[in-house]
């Protein structure tokens, strides 16, 4: 019987929601109930700002972060396809290659391939992106390739989380990384370093450092296979 | 509450009450990116940021937050300078961005920051819980470069990125991987331990 007066006197407060907030609502004693108006509107608003307040600085910085993508990817194609001066995007829109992409779609939502153009117009290659497991995460690789006689042209690691000091290797050791620089014969295969037999698709793996290293040849070996039927039906070309 | 000089808010967080040598308070980021000074830097400055504008955001404001919401609000708070300061790395510091990777965003859940909040920031004013927050981000950043330090140093055989030692030097790999982070953090608070006690026997000879 003691508790109902309070009970009662806090439903009061709660069933008049609509009322302001008094102006000196800020310094109620934090005692005192404050109504759920009060508690929602308090979120509401901070929320608006934050929101207000990400969003101009989105459109402050996003420019700069897609520029240094652009620029970022542009720097490794021509890494990959040595000698080209210039690229036109492909990308594989239901399963045929276009060089645009369908109204309304964004380029980000397909595969791409860019097609390598030297000096003279002459084509040099092709080069894409796969991504695989490696040792810890995806590895990311960009690869570039003839596509009428599989030549391998070069290969980055665009993005990895491999190992530091063992599986990073498969960036920062010049000597595995010049393995892909003009092979003429894929499939690659992976081998034990110094096992070799001459053969022509042989890599030699790092010691350390096996799983990161398939999974280079890997994702090569798979990323030109699953291009070259695509750009044997030809390859469309942009109007000049 | 105890009365403390401003000057004491400043220094508290540097020393007496580092919050990842003392307090073991962001731990995760203290681990998790701290394999080369530069990254170490990168998440040392982003948390400096998110806290100290936090902190005096949540000074100024404090009054109008009632005490039901003050955690969400806080959260709300930082979450957002944790956003900013994500998009400012991306824009301005994309390599160091793509290393601290996941790290960044999990700023909004380092306890140190919202500790700060319903400890300091939310019970005094705007000067003090910027000196508070300050000398927290001071302490964290020690903390951080510390860590980064040794184990670039013992991992990678470099300091910022210049060798410091010659071709023969073999790198001492762990350092750089998890486990050196856990290694390094208990060989840094034990010696830190070493200090304080001796520090108490010679005040207890003295006394």
């Amino acid at each position: 019987m003691s508790e109902r007066p309070e009970k009662e006197a806090l439903e009061v407060q709660v069933v008049d929601p609509a009322a302001p907030p008094p102006p000196e609502a800020g310094e109620v004693p934090v005692d005192k109930p404050v109504s759920t108006f009060r508690l929602v509107a308090t979120l509401a608003v901070a929320g608006a700002v934050a929101g207000l307040l990400i969003v101009l600085v989105n459109l402050h910085t996003k420019p700069i972060i897609d520029k240094y993508r652009a620029e970022q990817l542009r720097l490794a194609v021509y890494e990959v396809l040595p000698g080209a001066a210039r690229y036109e995007t492909l990308y594989l829109v239901d399963g045929a290659l276009s060089t645009t992409v369908p109204d309304g779609a964004k380029a980000a939502d397909f595969r791409q391939a860019y097609v390598g153009y030297g000096e003279n117009g002459e084509r040099i290659g092709v080069a894409s992106s796969r991504g695989e497991s490696g040792f810890q995460d995806i590895v990311l690789v960009i690869f570039g390739f003839k596509p009428e006689s599989g030549v391998l042209l070069g290969m980055k690691v665009l993005e990895s989380k491999e190992t530091p000091g063992l599986g990073d290797k498969i960036f920062k050791d010049q000597a595995f990384v010049d393995q892909f620089f003009d092979r003429p014969q894929t499939p690659l295969s992976a081998i034990k370093a110094g096992s070799g037999k001459g053969l022509p698709g042989e890599i030699d793996a790092i010691t350390g450092a096996t799983i990161s290293s398939k999974a280079v040849v890997s994702i090569i070996n798979n990323g030109i296979a699953e291009w070259r039927p695509l750009l044997e039906q030809g390859i469309p070309r942009e109007a000049p | 509450m105890r009365q403390t000089t401003p000057s004491q808010d400043f220094i508290r967080g540097i020393w007496k009450e580092n919050p990842v040598l003392i307090q073991m308070l962001g731990l995760c980021p203290a681990l998790a990116v701290t394999n080369t000074v530069k990254n170490a830097l990168a998440m040392s400055a982003a948390t400096f940021f998110v806290l100290t504008c936090s902190s005096v955001l949540i000074a100024s404001v404090k009054n109008l937050i009632p005490k039901e919401v003050r955690i969400s609000s806080y959260i709300l708070v930082i979450a957002t300078f944790v956003t900013l300061a994500d998009m400012m790395l991306q824009a301005y510091a994309p390599v160091q961005h793509k290393e601290l990777g996941a790290f960044i965003a999990l700023i909004v859940v380092n306890c140190m920051i919202l500790g700060r909040q319903e400890a300091f920031a939310s019970r005094n004013t705007v000067y003090r819980s910027l000196l508070d927050a300050v000398g927290t981000g001071i302490g964290f950043t020690i903390a951080l470069l510390m860590m980064g330090g040794f184990r670039e140093i013992l991992g990678i055989g470099t300091f910022f990125d210049i060798p410091l030692f010659g071709p023969n030097f073999e790198p001492w790999v762990v350092m750089v991987l998890p486990a050196g982070g856990f290694l390094m953090l208990g060989f840094i608070i034990l010696a830190m331990g070493y200090v304080e006690q001796r520090k108490k026997t010679r005040e207890a000879a003295s006394a």
